[in-house]
C-alpha cells in the first residue's frame, strides 16, 4: 500500500552536451507524503529546476519512475500530462506567473475552468482564496497592477484552488524583498498543511526552510542529504551547516 | 470540444478586451487594407463596365464583324447586304446593324459640352435598347433618339426634350437637333455614356471625312445576331461565317475581352487589388508573429498549468479571425460612407458579386497570415515557464 502522495525511483535525466553527457538528475529516489512541505535546495546546476521539471509532468526523465497519485508520470504520453498537468498539479512559477491579461480572481478561476469545474461554488472558493491571502482588494486587478508579492500569492491561490495532490513552486520567493519572502512562504507552508497537499519548493535561499517539514540537498544531480530533523533545518536556516 | 472552444474563445477574447487598443490599430490597418481593395475592386467593376455596359446587356449573342478586324468595333465595316445574308443563315432569329461613332452633346447654358457614345441601331431590332421611360425609336430615318441613363444624369435631360448634338462633317463642324423619345437604363460604351439613333440617321450625323461624305451606301461596324436558340451558339456561329463571306464572329464575351483596353485595364486592377492583398498578409501575419514572440513565457505557463495545445491554437486563431471581422467591417462600413459621397461620374460601381468576392478575400487573408504565427504557438514548450528551454 503506497502511502505517499509522490514517489520517484530513481530518477535520471541526462543530457547530450559538446563537453560530454550530463547527469542534469542522477538516481534520485524521494517521496513526498499529503500535508508535507519539502524544500528542493542545492547549488546553482545542482538540477533543482530540472527535477522539478520531471515531477511537474512538464519534462520527461531518461529514466527512473515517478509515481504520482498512483500513476507513473515517466510512463506517460504528451496529452496524458497534460492532464495530469491540469488536475492533480499546482504551479507557482519564478516570474511571468499570472495570465497578464487576466485579472487575480480570473486567474485562479482559469485553473478550474481548463478542468471544465468552474461553477458558482468554484467561483466563490476563489475568491474566499484569495481572500485568506489578503487579495480582498484586488480581485479585479491585473497582474501588471500588483506588486511582486501580491502576484505570488495570487498564483499560490492558483496552484491550490484546483485540489491538487502536488503543489510545486520555482523559487516563490526570488523576485521578493526578505519581508515578503517570508509572508509568502508561511502562508504557502500554511495552506499546504490545512489543505493536506504534498508541497515542493525550490529555492536558494536557505532561510526560506524555516517553514518545510524537510529539506532535500541536491549537489551535482544527486540528492546527496535530507534534514528531516527540526533543530538540523534550524541549523539549516540559521548558516550554521554548510 | 465545446470545453475547448469554451475556453480558448475565453482566453482570446479577454486579451483582444484587455489589450483592445492595440487590437484596433490592427483592425483599423485592416479596414484601411479593406477600403483600399473594396475601392479597387469598385473601380475595375466602374470602368469594366463603362467600358462593356451596352454589349453586356445587348439581347444577342453574337456580333459578326469584317474578317480579320481582330475584333475591334471600330475597325470593322459590314455593309447592308451582310446583314441579309446572315438573317438567312438557320438559327438566327434576328440580326441589327450597330454604328459607333462620337459626338458632342451641346448643353444649353454654361454647361460644358458633353462627350457621348453616338451609337447607330435599328429601331424594332436586337441591338436597340429596351426604355424605361418614353418609348421605342419609331423608324430608321427618325430625327429620334433614346439617351441611357448616364446621359440622363449628367445633362437633367428628359424625355420630350431635344438635345443638340455636334459632329464634323469634313473640316465643318454641324449641329443636329434631336427629340428625345426614350430613357435607357445605363449603356455605357468606351466609359462614355450613350445615345442611341436610328441607324440611317447615324448615317448622317455621324463624324465624317471629306471623302466620306458623298458616299451613299451606309456602312455598319457590326451586325448584333440574336439566336433562336442560344444553346446553338457553336453551330450558328460556324454557319455564318461558312455561309456569309468575309465576315467573323465573336461571343459576347470575346468582343468584350477584346474591347480597346479592357483586359490591360482589368489585369491591372486585378494585380493592384491582389498585391494590396498581399501587403495585408503580410501586415497582419507580421503583426501576430511579433506579438505571438513577446508571448512566449506566457503560453509555455498557459500549457505548463494544462492548457492543452488545440486550445491554445484555436484561441490564436479566433483572435486573428476577431481582428480581421472587426477590420473588414470598419472598411466595409467606410467604403460605404464614402461611396455616398461619388457623383455619377466616378466609375466606381459597388457590385455585388466583386464585393463579396473581395470581402472573402479579405476574411481569408487573416487565418492565412496566422498560420505561421498559430504554428508557432503551438510549438512552444511548456518549460519555458520555468524560464528552460
Ligand atoms: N536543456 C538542457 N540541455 C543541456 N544541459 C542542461 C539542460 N538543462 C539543464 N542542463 C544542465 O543540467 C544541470 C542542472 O541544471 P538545472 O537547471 O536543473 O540546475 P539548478 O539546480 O536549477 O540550477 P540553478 O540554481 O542555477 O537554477 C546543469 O549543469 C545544466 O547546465
Ligand atoms: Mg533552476
Amino acid at each position: 500500500m503506497n502511502t505517499y502522495a509522490l514517489e520517484t525511483e530513481n530518477v535520471t535525466k541526462t543530457y547530450q552536451s559538446e563537453s560530454g553527457v550530463i547527469n542534469a538528475v542522477d538516481e534520485v529516489s524521494l517521496q513526498v507524503k499529503l500535508g508535507e512541505f519539502v524544500a528542493l535546495v542545492g547549488p546553482s546546476g545542482s538540477g533543482k529546476t530540472t527535477m522539478l521539471s520531471i515531477l511537474a509532468a512538464l519534462l520527461k526523465p531518461t529514466s527512473g519512475k515517478v509515481i504520482l497519485d498512483g500513476q507513473d508520470l515517466a510512463a506517460m504520453n504528451e496529452v496524458e500530462r497534460v492532464s495530469m498537468r491540469r488536475n492533480k498539479i499546482g504551479f507557482t512559477f519564478q516570474a511571468n506567473n499570472l495570465v497578464p491579461y487576466l485579472s487575480a480572481v480570473e486567474n485562479v478561476e482559469l485553473m478550474l475552468r481548463l478542468n471544465g469545474r468552474l461553477d458558482k461554488t468554484g467561483k466563490m472558493r476563489s475568491r474566499e482564496l484569495l481572500a485568506r491571502l489578503g487579495l480582498a482588494e484586488r480581485l479585479h486587478n491585473l497582474p501588471g497592477q500588483m506588486s511582486g508579492g501580491q502576484q505570488q500569492r495570487v498564483a499560490i491561490a492558483r496552484a491550490m484552488i484546483h485540489n491538487p495532490s502536488l503543489v510545486l513552486a520555482d523559487e516563490p520567493t526570488a523576485s521578493l524583498d526578505t519581508e515578503r519572502a517570508y509572508q509568502v512562504v508561511e502562508t504557502f507552508a500554511g495552506l499546504i498543511h490545512e489543505q493536506n497537499r504534498a508541497g515542493i519548493m525550490v529555492t536558494h535561499d536557505l532561510r526560506m526552510c524555516e517553514y518545510v517539514d524537510r529539506v532535500l540537498q541536491m549537489r551535482d544531480g544527486k540528492l546527496v542529504k535530507i534534514y528531516t530533523n527540526k533543530t538540523e533545518i534550524m541549523d539549516l536556516v540559521k548558516g550554521k551547516t554548510n | 470540444m465545446k470545453q475547448i472552444f469554451e475556453i480558448s474563445g475565453f482566453l482570446a477574447l479577454k486579451e483582444i478586451w484587455r489589450n483592445r487598443s492595440r487590437f484596433l490599430l490592427v483592425s483599423l490597418v485592416i479596414a484601411l487594407i479593406t477600403l483600399l481593395v473594396l475601392f479597387i475592386a469598385a473601380l475595375g467593376e466602374g470602368l469594366g463596365n463603362g467600358n462593356r455596359e451596352y454589349i453586356s446587356k445587348l439581347d444577342a449573342q453574337l456580333i459578326a464583324y469584317q474578317s480579320k478586324s481582330d475584333y475591334l468595333i471600330a475597325a470593322s465595316r459590314l455593309s447592308k447586304d451582310r446583314v441579309a445574308a446572315i438573317r438567312r443563315v438557320d438559327g438566327v432569329a434576328d440580326v441589327g446593324m450597330l454604328g459607333t461613332a462620337n459626338a458632342t452633346l451641346i448643353l444649353p447654358g454654361d454647361v460644358k459640352p458633353l462627350k457621348v457614345a453616338l451609337l447607330g441601331i435599328q429601331p424594332g431590332h436586337t441591338g436597340e435598347p429596351a426604355v424605361v421611360q418614353g418609348q421605342q425609336l419609331s423608324t430608321d430615318l427618325a430625327d429620334e433618339v433614346i439617351i441611357d441613363k448616364n446621359t440622363a444624369l449628367r445633362t437633367d435631360l428628359k424625355v420630350g426634350d431635344n438635345l443638340t448634338l455636334r459632329t464634323t462633317q469634313g473640316t465643318q463642324d454641324e449641329f443636329y437637333t434631336l427629340r428625345i423619345v426614350g430613357i435607357a437604363d445605363g449603356q455605357q460604351y468606351s466609359l462614355q455614356p450613350s445615345i442611341f439613333v436610328p441607324f440611317y440617321t447615324w448615317d448622317r450625323i455621324k463624324p465624317k471625312s471629306e471623302a466620306e461624305i458623298n458616299n451613299p451606301n451606309p456602312v455598319a461596324n457590326v451586325i448584333l445576331v440574336k439566336l433562336k436558340d442560344p444553346a446553338k451558339i457553336n453551330e450558328v456561329s460556324a454557319s455564318i461565317v461558312s455561309q456569309v463571306n468575309n465576315v467573323e464572329t465573336a461571343t459576347l464575351k470575346q468582343a468584350i475581352q477584346a474591347l480597346p483596353g479592357y483586359s490591360a485595364q482589368q489585369s491591372t486592377l486585378n494585380l493592384q487589388g491582389g498585391f494590396t492583398l498581399f501587403i495585408g498578409v503580410l501586415v497582419i501575419g507580421g503583426f501576430f508573429q511579433i506579438q505571438i514572440l513577446q508571448k512566449v513565457a506566457q503560453i509555455g505557463v498557459l500549457k505548463a498549468i494544462g492548457t492543452a495545445n488545440p486550445t491554445v491554437a484555436l484561441a490564436s486563431i479566433i483572435q486573428i479571425v476577431v481582428v480581421t471581422m472587426v477590420g473588414v467591417a470598419i472598411g466595409g462600413f467606410l467604403t460605404f460612407l464614402f461611396s455616398l459621397s461619388f457623383p455619377p461620374t466616378v466609375p466606381i460601381v459597388f457590385n455585388g458579386t466583386t464585393t463579396a468576392i473581395a470581402v472573402i478575400a479579405l476574411l481569408l487573408i487573416g487565418p492565412l497570415s496566422g498560420l505561421v504565427s498559430t504554428r508557432y504557438a503551438v510549438r512552444i514548450e511548456p518549460l519555458k515557464a520555468l524560464g528552460l528551454s
